[in-house]
Order: structure tokens, then C-alpha cells, then sequence
């Protein structure tokens, strides 16, 4: 779950933001290491939110700090986990 | 008062993406009208328009900030880097703080607000995009080109309509006369060149509906015109004081040397018949540079090919040159590159510096049989080459405001 989780929110972020996904790790701040701002991390969320099919209130917007965060936080609310290639499922395993 | 010349130009328009290419395509009297290629609804009667093609958002504005602005802002952004590598203004030793940036945006992301309404409408409040504020207003794109250029000094947007990037390049100009700055990236842009604008415009009867042949569309001073042919753009110029133009050794284009800003207190959309606010703006702009009517040799008109505008500005160059009216050459850009509204008068002005550079003036397109009352040397259909020193240009933006800017050649 984790790992699937990872691998699609990886897709979705290293996208809007235009990094590398080598900087996408687990222990990546969305702030600090993947320079999104506060507006970003907003945005983020509402694609979170699309992709996964859930809703976020404001007051969970704290566990979009760091990609582990909001991958557990993301594995643990979603309405569902979008499909992915077991290649995209292996190389996020590979991490 | 300081002396203020043109050092830098960009443009991504419908007839190039740079400023070279563009102008040259306008000499050459190409039409870059062709058919709408966005989904409209089925009652669109206005088919046609200017697009810029082959321009590449991502690249000219980063992968991420992309995202976070809408067309104009992208647009204007193209055009700005072009006009900073082209002038060298990044390598010119400036306080940052001396160096401002002010353009000219008629509307600025109204596909932005369209989209954020639909998301409103749809799913409620929650579901607004962080960026829909930063990325509909119009002074973003003077904010972007700042961010950019790292220029520090004044920073703002000028808004009147059809105008806006004249009175933006005008207020540059006298900013730097007053020597409240060293230099100004100024200009403008605006695509309204999507299904609302298009819709919006064609609700005030302002546009050409010969969907059937979008290369005859924009025919200025023509007998059989039927509006203006929307498109889209941005063209930006750097502007200095000469005296540090030429401690630098920059190029030179042109001078910028005179401008004049008026009001026809007449009507929402319809300039003053007899001319008279349109006259007064290039008089002022005669004014301010000192010189007089008969020496101008070429009118970049507003010439937009909507019944009323030909004719009172054909009116306001008789109130002004009075005989000499009949000598002057006249041409509309906007025959060939359709309305850019707030990028047309920045592009037309880079089309002024670039006459006066190759000693050439583009031709009005499609005046095949000028209206009577459009009895002026119009210039159709092909270019004309000469030694150009004076070239007026002039932008009217609906609400009557007018706007005319002087070059002189250097």
C-alpha cells in the first residue's frame, strides 16, 4: 500500500513541481526539499484530493509536511488507490 | 529632462515569436489569421482569430511556474527575456532599485476566472486553486518579468483597454525622464484569444465575422470592413536614458521621444466622432518632444477595422496635420497580426523602432477599396522603404482613452 501510495503521489508532485524524482524520497520535506511553497502544498492537495478520491479538511493539511506523512496519511483516507504499472510499484519500492 | 531611448526588443505574436521574425513577417505582409482551433460553443459566429503558434510555455517560464500563471503572464514572459538578452540590461551594472518594470494588460487571465467559476459552480469553494488569484491579475505580469530581472524599482500594471501597453510604455518614458529610474522594461500583453473573450467581444459587435476568409478579415480603411480580428501577444522594450546608453555602448534602436495621453469623455466603447480626443493625445505627444506635425513622416494607426475607429482617426490626423495629412504614410499592424489588445500597442511600437531601424514601413493589408471617408495614404498592401526620423504611434482603448508615443530616430 505504502509503496503504490508513494509511487503515484511521486507522479503527481515531481509533475507539478518540475524536480527530479530522485529528490522524492520518504524523508523529503514538500518545503525544503522539493521547493514547493505554501500555495503549492494547497495545490497539491487538491490533486490529492482528485487522484484519490477523498477530502482533506484544513485542519489535516499538517500531514503534507513530509512525503512520508502524506503518503501514510493518504494509504490510511483514501477512497481508492489508482492503478498503477508494477514497473512504477517496483522502482518506488526501490527507494 | 532626460533623453530616453529604446536599447532592447521581444515579441511573441501571432506573425513570430521574436521581435525580428515578427516584424519582418509584417513587411512582408502576411496575414496571421486563420481559423479558431479551440472547442466553441455551436452559436460562436466569430470563427477566426491571431494565434501565437509554436511557443513554448514551459520552456520560456519553468516547468513549475507553468502551472501557476495564466497566458499573458507566459506570453509577456517570452517576450521580456528576448528584449533583456537582446539589450544586455542584465550585464548593464544597474541599482537594482533604479531598474522598473511597467506594462500595459487590458484584461489579464480571464480564462483563469472562467475556470475558477466553473470549480466554484461545480464543487463549491473548496475547490478554488491556490494560483487562481495570482494568476488572473494583470499586474502578475509586470510581478513575473521583476521576479525575473531582478528589477526592484517601480513595479505595476496600466490598464485601459486597447491602450493599456501605450500609456504603460508613455508612464515608462516619463519615469525616466524625471530620472526616477535608469532603466524600464515596459510593454504589454493579453490573450483574450479563447472561447469567453472571443464571445464577450463578439456580444459588443466589435468583431469580424468573415469566418470564410480569416486572411481578409482585418482590412483597415477599407470600404467592406466589419471589425477587429482578436489575437493574442506581447511584445516588450527596454527602455534608458540616452546618456547611459551610451556610457554603456547598448544599441540604439530609437528614441523615445515624446507622449501624450488624452480622454474623449464620450462613450463606453465608441470613440468621439469628430476626433477630437484622439487629435488632442498626438498633439501632446508632438508637444512633448518639441517637434512639429509635418515633420512626422509615418502614423502607426490604431487602425483596428471597426467601422467607427478608422474613420475618427482618419478624422484626428486631418485636426492635426491639416494639408499634410495627405502626404504622411499610415499603416495598421493590426491587418496582419489582428487586435493583440493590451499587447498591440507594445508590438506596434516595436514595429515603430524596427521602421525606423531598417528604414521600412509595413503595409495595411486587405485595403482594397478604402471607405470615402478613409482618404489617407494608408499604405496597402506593400511595404514602403525610406529613411524614416519621426514615426507617431497611436493606441485608443475603449472608454475613449487615448494614448500616442513619438519616435525619433537616433
Amino acid at each position: 500500500m505504502f509503496d503504490q501510495v508513494f509511487a503515484q503521489l511521486r507522479s503527481i508532485v515531481c509533475e507539478r513541481l518540475a524536480v527530479s524524482p530522485e529528490l522524492f524520497t520518504a524523508d523529503a520535506s514538500f518545503i525544503e526539499q522539493l521547493g514547493a511553497d505554501s500555495l503549492d502544498v494547497i495545490d497539491l492537495v487538491l490533486l490529492v484530493e482528485e487522484q484519490f478520491d477523498l477530502q482533506i479538511p484544513d485542519d489535516d493539511y499538517v500531514h503534507f509536511a513530509t512525503v512520508r506523512q502524506a503518503v501514510e496519511y493518504i494509504a490510511s483516507h483514501a477512497g481508492r488507490i489508482p492503478e498503477l504499472s508494477d514497473a512504477a510499484v517496483g522502482s518506488a519500492g526501490a527507494e | 529632462m532626460h533623453r530616453v531611448v529604446i536599447t532592447g526588443l521581444g515579441a511573441v505574436t501571432p506573425l513570430g515569436n521574436d521581435a525580428q521574425s515578427a516584424f519582418r513577417a509584417a513587411v512582408e505582409g502576411r496575414s496571421a489569421i486563420g481559423p479558431i482551433e479551440f472547442e466553441q460553443h455551436p452559436d460562436a459566429r466569430v470563427r477566426i482569430g491571431g494565434a501565437v503558434k509554436g511557443f513554448d510555455a514551459a520552456a520560456a517560464i519553468g516547468p513549475k511556474e507553468v502551472h501557476r500563471h495564466a497566458r499573458f503572464t507566459h506570453l509577456v514572459f517570452g517576450a521580456a527575456k528576448e528584449a533583456l538578452a537582446d539589450s544586455g540590461l542584465r550585464d548593464a551594472g544597474y541599482d537594482p532599485e533604479r531598474v522598473g518594470c511597467i506594462l500595459g494588460v487590458g484584461m489579464g487571465g480571464i480564462e483563469v476566472i472562467a475556470q475558477e467559476v466553473r470549480a466554484y459552480d461545480r464543487a463549491g469553494p473548496r475547490k478554488l486553486s491556490p494560483f487562481g488569484i495570482p494568476a488572473a491579475i494583470p499586474n502578475m505580469a509586470p510581478g513575473m518579468v521583476a521576479i525575473e530581472a531582478g528589477a526592484r524599482g517601480p513595479c505595476f500594471c496600466v490598464a485601459s483597454a486597447c491602450a493599456s501597453s501605450a500609456h504603460a510604455i508613455g508612464e515608462a518614458l516619463e519615469s525616466l525622464r524625471r530620472g526616477s529610474t535608469d532603466a524600464v522594461i515596459t510593454g504589454g500583453t493579453e490573450s483574450g484569444l479563447n472561447p469567453h473573450g472571443l464571445a464577450a467581444f463578439e456580444r459588443l459587435g466589435a468583431l469580424s465575422r468573415r469566418n470564410d476568409a480569416p486572411d481578409r478579415a482585418s482590412r483597415p480603411f477599407d470600404r467592406n470592413r466589419d471589425g477587429f480580428v482578436m489575437s493574442e501577444g506581447a511584445a516588450v522594450l527596454v527602455l534608458e536614458t540616452l546618456e547611459r546608453a551610451q556610457r554603456r555602448n547598448a544599441k540604439i534602436y530609437a528614441e523615445l521621444a515624446g507622449y501624450g495621453s488624452s480622454s474623449d469623455a464620450f462613450h463606453v466603447t465608441r470613440p468621439s466622432e469628430d476626433g477630437a480626443g484622439m487629435a488632442h493625445a498626438m498633439q501632446l505627444a508632438l508637444r512633448s518632444a518639441q517637434v512639429a506635425a509635418e515633420d512626422v513622416e509615418y502614423i502607426n494607426a490604431h487602425g483596428t477595422a471597426t467601422p467607427s475607429n478608422d474613420v475618427a482617426e482618419t478624422r484626428a490626423i486631418k485636426r492635426v496635420f491639416g494639408p499634410r495629412a495627405q502626404s504622411v504614410w499610415i499603416s495598421s499592424t493590426k491587418s496582419m497580426v489582428g487586435h493583440m489588445l493590451g499587447g498591440a500597442a507594445a508590438f506596434e511600437t516595436v514595429v515603430a523602432a524596427l521602421a525606423i531601424a531598417h528604414g521600412v514601413v509595413p503595409p495595411t493589408l486587405n485595403l482594397d477599396e478604402p471607405d470615402p471617408e478613409c482618404d489617407l495614404d494608408y499604405v496597402p498592401h506593400v511595404a514602403r522603404e525610406r529613411r524614416l526620423r519621426l514615426v507617431l504611434n497611436n493606441s485608443f482603448g475603449f472608454g475613449g482613452q487615448n494614448a500616442a508615443l513619438l519616435l525619433r530616430a537616433v
